[in-house]
């Protein structure tokens, strides 16, 4: 692959402000030389193509390796996530602290459950 | 169908030779592929498993996080604002890593530390300890997903490979060999028609040959009947009066 291994790579948040907030005070958050975050703070104001916009963004840049979304903006640009096919970047879909985690509407555990039984699944 | 499906070959010995060596090599990579895809799918079926353990893990670990925030909020203030807008660099990156599984690279994700903490003074005045719980639970949360993110991604990346295998094990099965197999048999055959044709046209010549030499029997009996040849031949050895041609006196 053409990604240089020895550089480290940025995680990607796009969540609501509590989410984006508890990342940040972990350490991942970094703004660019063009003034460009690695996270997106969605909240009831912001449009749906403005998140659709902001994860293209993030998919596109090659520092990034990781994109954490929160599962209920994951399920408002479902579309969008269920095109994009490449592993790098992975896209994970968390829980927020209004939204419990439904593993029925993970692309990826949707895609698992094929494979596996219902029992596994729990 | 039969006639359309299959190599276009010249019948001869040597392209059997050649056919049967591919058919050989076609039965090897069969093989190799079908030990490929099993290991594959082993891999596989262990991340799966794995991804799914983490995922509940990580609901947990969400849970709490969520939670000290809630905690650290009450005591120190919103200091959410704060927080967004001082961001600077990355404290906790990763590095990718390659991980080879039958020929297959894995990407693997592996977090380091990198540069100092941005928010060092916050929640210097009131809830300091609460803030630490919070980045200690979220540091918690980055590594958890991080690793969940490496699954994920060998995820991925095998699902496709494994299809890929199998589509290769499928058209090998399916479409090559059958039709190396037919071009083999066709070749076959057609030797098979060339020995018959042959063997024919050996008979066929021994027949005219036996015509002809019977022929050649009859005229001379006939000859012989009517007295102008005699089977008898003149003997060399025998002492009878030569005339000198040279010498005549």
């Amino acid at each position: 692959m053409a990604h240089s291994s020895a550089r480290g790579r940025l995680i990607a948040v796009i969540g609501d402000e509590d989410t984006c907030t508890g990342f940040l005070m972990g350490g991942i958050g970094e703004v660019n030389r063009h003034r460009q975050p690695n996270f997106l703070v969605v909240d009831k104001a912001t449009s749906i193509a403005e998140i659709e916009d902001g994860f293209k963004a993030l998919v596109t840049r090659d520092d990034i390796a990781i994109i954490l979304i929160n599962q209920h903006i994951a399920e408002m640009i479902r579309h969008i996530i269920d095109v994009y096919t490449q592993p790098i970047p992975a896209v994970l879909e968390i829980p927020s602290k209004e939204h419990p985690y439904d593993p029925a509407k993970d692309s990826i555990l949707r895609r698992a459950r094929g494979m596996f039984s219902a029992e596994d699944l729990r | 169908m039969s006639g359309k499906d299959r190599i276009n070959v010249f019948p001869s010995r040597m392209a059997m030779t050649i056919m049967k060596a591919r058919l050989k090599g076609a039965q090897k990579g069969h093989s190799l592929l079908k030990k490929k895809a099993d290991a594959l799918t082993l891999r596989f079926r262990l991340i799966l498993k794995r991804i799914i353990e983490t995922k509940t893990t990580m609901g947990e670990v969400m849970k709490e996080a969520a939670f000290s925030l809630a905690e650290a909020k009450f005591a120190t203030g919103d200091f959410t604002h704060m927080v967004l807008q001082n961001v600077s660099k990355a404290q906790v990156k990763v590095r990718s890593k390659k991980d080879n599984v039958a020929g297959v690279s894995l990407p693997v994700f592996e977090q380091y530390q990198d540069g100092t903490d941005t928010y060092e003074l916050t929640g210097l005045s009131r809830g300091g300890q609460q803030i630490d719980k919070l980045k200690k639970n979220y540091a918690k949360a980055v590594e958890l997903l991080v690793e969940l993110a490496s699954l994920q991604t060998s995820f991925v990346t095998l699902d496709e490979v494994i299809k890929i295998t199998n589509r290769r094990v499928n058209a090998i099965e399916h479409v090559i060999i059958p039709r190396i197999e037919k071009t083999l048999a066709y070749i076959t055959t057609e030797l098979d028609e060339r020995e018959r044709e042959e063997f024919y046209r050996l008979k066929k010549i021994q027949e005219k040959k036996k015509i002809l030499k019977d022929q050649a029997e009859k005229k001379k009996k006939k000859l012989q009947a009517e007295g102008l040849m005699t089977d008898s031949q003149p003997n060399l050895l025998d002492n009878e009066e030569d005339t000198d041609l040279l010498f005549t006196d």
